[in-house]
């Protein structure tokens, strides 16, 4: 999803991760209404602008503390292997000492540590270094490949487009463009895009 | 998915391993306390007021602003980083949030009781020994009522920019029912009356706490909604 700043982006995945409540309508999520369910939030990934950690304690215990609250079985476990795909070396030093790019790799590996079937992910190469870029891509691959569904938000065209399935372009709060990510070449889509965003502002 | 009390559990050890790692609301708390402690015994003029009749109302003054330094730090880790947001998004009840967060304040608060209440009795040469069970009864039925007052407005007040002056201003007004019946209770317990001259006060005191759990509880997930 692109789009420029303050189009509701973030609000809509703030709505979809059941943060907001809708003020008309519901969010369905696997024919089940959010909110109804909370199976379903078990189901959820959420990376956002801001890491959601806590920075006194260390990426891991930070991990453990997210998948104990999943309800994963073995949430150390799980929570090094998350660490791991998101190439996090200093898993025992606390998060505040980390670099921004780090935080924010462990952030991701947060989001994924319960292995979700939704991802909602806001910006979530903002602050990444080429490396941590990479093993985002690969992650949400991985996602991908065992069936996870990805709500993708970024002003990263390349990226989007590369990743994609289905690319909307959201302005003032409603879909201005939906369209399959094969139906397009980058270079028009880039360029259509940059028209779309200057007529808006 | 956890249930409601084992994802408080998980939330209270987090938040008291944040506390234990940074020590940053107890020791403003404790330091609160202990000054507060040192500055009204040297403004008491033993000559004119027994020290059984002052040492309550101090001892009720101090727990419940040094309670409030602490009670604002407990949501406050959650907006460093929006990990709220995570919290919110995690398959829990809000309830369970609530009760996490009151469990660990209110092992804050007994922290600094432990400390503060024998300081008081040292400063001020109060007969603790003979009362101490009673005393610690009515301290914790008043800290449990402080703090789930005050968890319930931190996390009113953490979304606000004035959250260091709204949280007292929210907070102060509904602490009346609970510091009055606990200081009441102090002086006739340190005064040396007979326990059962206390036990309407301790009453009133477990009766007000009773209503501001149940309150405060189902009033909670209306607080952090957006």
């Amino acid at each position: 999803m692109f789009g420029p700043n303050g189009a509701g982006k973030t609000t809509l995945l703030r709505l979809l991760g059941g943060l907001l409540k809708p003020d008309d309508g519901s969010v369905t999520l696997a024919a089940s209404k959010l909110g109804e369910h909370m199976i379903l939030r078990a189901k959820i990934g959420l990376v956002s602008h801001r890491t959601m950690l806590y920075p006194a304690l260390t990426a891991l215990e930070n991990l453990e503390f997210a998948a104990k609250l999943y309800g994963t079985s073995d949430a150390e476990r799980a929570a090094r292997r998350a660490l791991e795909r998101l190439r996090v070396e200093q898993v025992n030093v606390p998060v505040r000492l980390l670099s921004r790019g780090m935080q924010q790799r462990v952030s991701i590996a947060r989001a994924v540590v319960n292995s979700p079937l939704l991802l909602l992910a806001d910006e979530p190469y903002s602050g990444l270094d080429e490396s941590g870029a990479q093993a985002l891509t690969t992650v949400l691959r991985e996602l991908k490949s065992d069936g996870a569904a990805l709500v993708l938000v970024t002003h990263q065209l390349n990226e989007g487009l590369e990743i994609a399935d289905n690319v909307a372009v959201m302005i003032d709060g409603a879909f201005a463009r939906y369209q399959s990510s094969t139906d397009v070449s980058r270079s028009e889509y880039a360029a259509q895009y940059r028209d779309m965003v200057t007529a808006s502002a | 998915m956890r249930n409601v009390f084992a994802a408080a559990w998980l939330i209270a050890r987090k938040d008291l391993a944040i506390e234990f790692r940074t020590r940053s609301a107890f020791t403003a708390s404790l330091i609160f306390a202990l000054l507060g402690i040192v500055i009204f015994y040297f403004a008491w003029d033993s000559t004119a007021v027994a020290s059984v009749d002052l040492a309550p109302g101090v001892l009720w003054v101090i727990f419940t602003f040094a309670g409030l330094l602490g009670l604002h730090r407990s949501f406050g880790v959650e907006q460093e980083e929006r990990a709220i947001d995570a919290l919110l998004a995690a398959p829990i009840e809000r309830e369970s949030i609530f009760i996490g967060k009151a469990l660990a304040n209110l092992v804050f608060v007994a922290g600094v009781q432990v400390v503060a209440i024998p300081a008081v009795g040292m400063f001020y040469n109060l007969p603790l020994g003979r009362v101490a069970p009673a005393l610690f009864t009515v301290a914790f039925l008043a800290a449990v009522g402080l703090v789930v007052i005050g968890t319930l407005f931190s996390a009113m007040a953490s979304n606000t920019r004035l959250a260091e002056i709204l949280l007292p201003m929210l907070a102060l007004p509904f602490f009346v029912p609970i510091v009055i019946p606990a200081a009441q209770a102090t002086a006739k317990l340190l005064s040396g009356r007979p326990i059962g001259e206390a036990l309407p006060w301790l009453k009133l005191l477990a009766a007000f706490d009773i209503v501001f759990i149940v309150a405060c509880t189902l009033a909670f997930p209306f607080t952090i909604e957006d």
